[in-house]
Order: structure tokens, then C-alpha cells, then sequence
């Protein structure tokens, strides 16, 4: 746990770049610190490991402050990572790796080793153990920041925007690596950003904070979303917040109508006789879903049904995975051709299909049933 | 070349005074400028005294110098001490400026990373910073080298000169020797190429990770000048 007692950083030429900030961060979790450019979150984080000296106030990292260790000292035991990685570019990808654990006196054919098993967990082959950084991606060096900071395996890790200098779709795949090694490791993660989104997807809790360093408002993502305290927050947190905030709801009410399906290769009566309100489901045959057909689509075809017949569908929905939300069935509906969103089991077979209808139904049942904070 | 053939033992032994007259400030003047160095990218202050300080004692006459050093430093006038002294002051005033500003081009995301790592300024010094710095130090150390392998030869003026010995010896004989001449000249560009290659060979050695990457600063070609006074 990482506690901010009414910490203030006021920088020599004036500027309060944090104000009294209280603040209380779980163990184990991902909370995220957010806000707009210089509202002090840079500075918020690198006080707790003394890159930055607080000018008042007290912080305490599992229940000890920070100025009672010696500044280095502190630091070999919380990881940090920063923005394009920060590697030493002298080095191969292993000798940075081993980087703390050499520091607190390791021997280097030790680190070394346990430098490779990192590469494993943060998910890169070992043969990139002796290249140097330059010779890696940017999305390559940003996972060798974060098995750099994990090395001596501190129990605090201070991330600060890691992933913001690389392109979305790296972004997403690093974001995803993170919640993954964060459900093995359960680390005390502060993780710094200024892109909401990205707070919304990692954050256990997201702190929003406000240029001049004041905490607006520390909440889970979900109350985030539902719930903003004031009009900062609610244009930080940005558009479709309510479309969002779905995210956060289990479809689990959201009720799942039979579907009629075709499989692939049926004779295009068949398909004509299986059409419900003037659209099926063509499957393969697994009885995964791989288009549909409609009245429409159906009038130029003879003979038999094959995939160029096909009216292609939308996202799908998966109906028993937790990550099932009435986001992604709401999506499914309205992306659909049909308007019916396609479920499926966890075998990629349809399962049924749902209606915006019966999402707004079930977000309904929620906010009655005080699912939904309001 | 019968003067030559006659004299590879006399040749041999002033190539080698001529190396420890050139080298042995190199050594010296690199010792010395690290610390100072150090100090110059440190504090801004620090560097606005040392940068042009140090531009400024280049630009005297070697031979001024060669002459001055007795009076500094109280040595008999054809004591090498006075010549390597000269040179030494040469070799800091160069590398002074090249050490602040490698230093100075260490990526600022780089050293934060090793304090946040939790290297003290000592340890931080020496394993990131200074290994950082080698592609420019190392140029630098080629031209202060490679500069004072040509100097040395101007000590002759006041008796210690290395090879210089037969650049002076020759043209004083009469008539004027010039198979001396050229056999002086000629090895002393021979050496100034040897070190120099030598150097840069090391500095590739140092520096395996500058080969993957095109296009970083240092390891620079400026090191083929000459420096003549
Ligand atoms: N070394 C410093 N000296 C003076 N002022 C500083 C210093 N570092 C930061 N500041 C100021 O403190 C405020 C907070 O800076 P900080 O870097 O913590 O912001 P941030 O939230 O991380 O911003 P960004 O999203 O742009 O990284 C800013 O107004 C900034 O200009
Ligand atoms: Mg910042």
C-alpha cells in the first residue's frame, strides 16, 4: 500500500505542481493516475521513489516513509518504468535487464539467467537477449523497460506513460500483456497516463486529477464512467462515457433468443424455409457463424449455398465469458445486419442472438436492481 | 638511401622517445579531464569558466609554451618533462570540451532511468555515462594524439624532440641532408597513422553497440586533421 498524506511539491521557481494530495493506494491493484498535461502526475509519481523530493506532507510505502531509506536504496526496490523505455543503449537486452539485481549484488551469471526468464514473461523470444536496444521495435524495448523493472521483483511498480510512444495497436497488445503479467504477479502498480481510455481499461481504481495538483476525483472506472463528480471530470472522462460505462455491465440479464441457422452448402430452399423475420444464420460445422442470408440476398441464388452468397455479420458476442458485457452485446446488435446481434458459447458456436432491445431491457433491470451506480 | 640504411637503429630509438614524448600526455591529459570534464557538464557556471578557458590555451604557439614551462614549473630547460607538460596542457584543453559535450549528449531519459534504477552519481558516472560517451572521447583522444605526435617534433627547438631530432640535424647539415629529412618526416606521419588507426580499432572495440545503428554522433572522421602550429 502506498499512502500520500497531504503531499505537497512546490518546484524552486514556485510552481505547485501537487497540492496536498491524500491519497491511498492498494496493494496488489493497478491504480491509475490520470489528468490533463501538467496537472502533476510525473511529479505525484516520482516522489514516491524520491526522483522527486516532496516539499511537505508524508508518503508511506507499506507503512514506511520514504525518507528513511537512503534515495537509492528506495529505488532498487520499485520498479520503474518510463516513456520510450529509457534502456541503456551500451547494453544487450539481458545485461539491462539485470540491470537491479547486479545493483544489490546478484552475480551476473545469476541475473543473467533470471534476465532470460523475464524475456519469457513479458513475452519475448530469448534470442533477443543479446541484441542491443536499438536493434528492437519500440514496442519490443517498451517490454524490456517493463522485465527491466521487474528483475529484482519489487512489490512496487511506478509506470509512467510506458506506453504512449508507440502506435495504437502495440498499445493495446502491451495493455493487454500488462493485465495478463498483473494476474500472475498482483503487483502495486501506479501507473501514470493522460489518455482515459487507457485509465479505463488498466485502472482497479483511476485517480483524476487537475492542473495545480489537486485530486478531482479517485473512483473505480466504472463509477468513473457513471458517475463524475463535476463537470471536469465529466469532460475528461469524455463522449460516450454512457456507451462506456456498459463495459462495466455483465450481459449476464440481457436475454438470448433462438436463432435459426443454415449450415453452409444447404439447398437454397432450405435456407428460404429457415429464414425468421427474413434472415438466418449460415454456419459452418462446428455451428460457428459465418454470415447471414436474408430474403433479399437469397432471391439471385440457386442451387446450393456458398460462402460468396453471404451477407457478411457483425462483431459477435460472447454469451458466457466474463468478458461478456452489454457493451459488446449492444455492439453486436447494432453492428449486425439483422439487428440481431449473434452470441456464442465458448466454442465459437451460436448460442442464440440478442436485441438492442433486450440490452436496454437488461441495463433497465440493472439500475432498478442497483446494479448500475446512479 | 644509404644515410637511412645506416641509421635504422638511430631511427628505431627516436620513433620510440618520439611515442612516450606524445602518448605519455595523452594518458595524463585524459586522467586529468575526465574529473574536469565531468565538472564542466555539471554545472553551468563550471562551464562557461572551463570551455572557453581551455579554447583559449590551445591557441598558444607550442613553442611559447615548450619555453614557458621551465619558468612554470622550475624544471632545467631540456628536461622532456617540459615538452610532455606542454602537450599534456594541449591534450586537457582538447578533451575538456569533448568530454562536457559527450556527456552533455547522454540521452536525459537515459540517466534518469539509472538514478531511478538506483545508481548513486559515482556508480552512475562510470557504468552508463562514461561507456556513453566513448564514441565522442574517443575521437577526441585521436586528434589530441595524433596532434601531439606532430608537436612533438617542434620540442627539437629546445633539444627534446624525438624524431624532430633529424628534421633539424638534417637541414643544419651542409649541404642539407634530405634523405634525414624525409626519413624524420615520413616516420612521424607513419606513427601519427599507426596511433591513430590503433585508437580508432579500440574504440570500435569499446562501442559494439554503435555498429548496429546508423547515423549516432561520434566515432567521428574530424580526427583525420592535423593539428600543425
Ligand atoms: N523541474 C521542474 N521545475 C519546475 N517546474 C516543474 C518541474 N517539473 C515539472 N514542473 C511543473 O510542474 C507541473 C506538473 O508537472 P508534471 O511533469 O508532474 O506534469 P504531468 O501531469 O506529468 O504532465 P504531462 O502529462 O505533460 O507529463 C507542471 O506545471 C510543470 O511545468
Ligand atoms: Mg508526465
Amino acid at each position: 500500500m502506498i499512502e500520500f498524506q497531504s503531499v505537497t511539491k512546490r518546484y524552486p521557481d514556485g510552481t505547485v505542481a501537487v497540492d496536498a494530495l491524500d491519497l491511498t493506494i492498494d496493494a496488489g491493484k493497478i491504480t491509475v493516475l490520470v489528468g490533463p498535461s501538467g496537472c502533476g502526475k510525473t511529479t505525484s509519481l516520482r516522489m514516491i521513489n524520491r526522483m522527486v523530493e516532496a516539499s511537505s506532507g508524508t508518503i508511506l510505502v507499506n507503512g514506511a516513509d520514504v525518507r528513511a531509506q537512503r534515495p537509492a536504496t528506495l529505488r532498487r526496490g520499485i520498479g520503474y518504468v518510463i516513456q520510450n523505455a529509457g534502456l541503456f543503449p551500451h547494453r544487450t537486452v539481458v545485461d539491462n535487464i539485470a540491470t537491479v539485481p547486479i545493483l544489490l549484488g546478484t552475480k551476473k551469471a545469476a541475473a543473467r539467467r533470471r534476465a532470460e526468464e523475464l524475456l519469457d514473461t513479458v513475452g519475448l523470444p530469448r534470442e533477443l537477449g543479446g541484441r542491443y536496444p536499438a536493434q528492437l521495435s519500440g514496442g519490443q524495448q517498451q517490454r524490456v523497460g517493463v522485465a527491466r523493472a521487474l528483475a529484482a521483483d519489487p512489490p512496487v511498480l511506478l509506470m509512467d506513460e510506458p506506453f504512449s510512444a508507440v502506435d495504437p495497436v502495440v498499445r493495446d497488445d502491451l495493455q493487454e500483456e500488462l493485465l495478463r503479467l498483473q494476474s500472475e504477479l498482483g503487483k502495486t502498480i501506479v501507473f501514470v497516463t493522460h489518455d482515459i481510455d487507457e485509465a479505463i481499461k488498466l485502472g482497479d481504481k483511476v485517480a483524476v486529477l487537475r492542473v495545480g495538483g489537486t485530486l478531482a476525483q479517485y473512483d473505480t472506472p466504472a463509477t468513473l464512467l457513471a458517475k463524475p463528480v463535476d463537470d471536469f471530470v465529466a469532460s475528461f472522462v469524455g463522449r460516450d462515457r454512457g456507451y462506456r460505462a456498459l463495459g462495466f455491465l455483465s450481459a449476464h440479464g440481457a436475454q438470448i433468443a433462438p436463432l435459426s441457422t443454415v449450415p453452409l452448402g444447404s439447398p437454397v430452399d432450405a435456407a428460404r424455409a429457415a429464414l425468421e423475420n427474413g434472415w438466418a444464420v449460415v454456419v459452418d460445422e462446428g455451428k460457428a457463424p459465418l454470415g447471414w442470408v436474408s430474403s433479399t440476398s437469397l432471391s439471385t441464388v440457386e442451387g446450393e449455398l456458398r460462402s460468396a452468397d453471404l451477407v457478411s455479420g457483425g462483431s459477435l458476442y460472447a454469451a458466457d465469458a466474463k468478458s461478456g458485457s452489454l457493451r459488446t452485446a449492444l455492439d453486436a446488435a447494432l453492428s449486425s445486419p439483422s439487428g440481431i446481434g449473434i452470441a456464442v458459447d465458448s466454442d465459437g458456436a451460436v448460442a442464440g442472438g440478442v436485441t438492442a432491445e433486450s440490452v436496454l431491457k437488461a441495463l433497465d433491470e440493472a439500475r432498478r436492481s442497483g446494479g448500475v451506480p446512479s | 638511401m644509404n644515410w637511412i640504411l645506416d641509421h635504422i637503429p638511430d631511427l628505431l630509438a627516436a620513433s620510440g622517445d618520439h611515442l612516450q614524448l606524445a602518448l605519455i600526455p595523452v594518458v595524463v591529459g585524459l586522467v586529468l579531464s575526465l574529473p574536469l570534464g565531468w565538472v564542466a557538464n555539471r554545472w553551468t557556471v563550471a562551464r562557461a569558466i572551463m570551455v572557453p578557458v581551455s579554447g583559449l590555451l590551445y591557441t598558444i604557439p607550442s613553442l611559447a609554451l615548450f619555453v614557458m614551462m621551465p619558468l612554470l614549473l622550475g624544471t632545467k630547460i631540456l628536461d622532456p618533462i617540459n615538452v610532455q607538460a606542454a602537450l599534456t596542457v594541449y591534450t586537457v584543453a582538447l578533451l575538456v570540451r569533448s568530454i562536457a559535450d559527450a556527456l552533455a549528449a547522454v540521452p536525459e531519459s537515459v540517466v534518469q532511468a539509472a538514478s531511478a534504477m538506483g545508481y548513486r552519481t559515482a556508480g552512475r558516472f562510470f557504468a552508463v555515462e562514461l561507456p556513453l560517451a566513448v564514441p565522442v572521447l574517443v575521437a577526441g583522444v585521436r586528434v589530441a594524439a595524433v596532434s601531439n605526435i606532430s608537436l612533438v617534433a617542434v620540442g627539437q627547438i629546445i633539444g627534446v624532440g624525438g624524431l624532430g631530432y633529424f628534421l633539424l640535424h638534417g637541414a643544419q647539415t651542409s649541404p642539407p641532408n634530405f634523405q634525414e629529412i624525409i626519413a624524420g618526416i615520413a616516420l612521424i606521419v607513419v606513427l601519427a597513422l599507426i596511433v591513430d588507426g590503433l585508437l580508432a580499432l579500440a574504440g570500435r572495440a569499446l562501442t559494439p553497440w554503435t555498429r548496429q545503428q546508423v547515423g549516432r554522433a561520434g566515432g567521428g572522421r574530424r580526427s583525420r586533421a592535423v593539428v600543425v602550429k
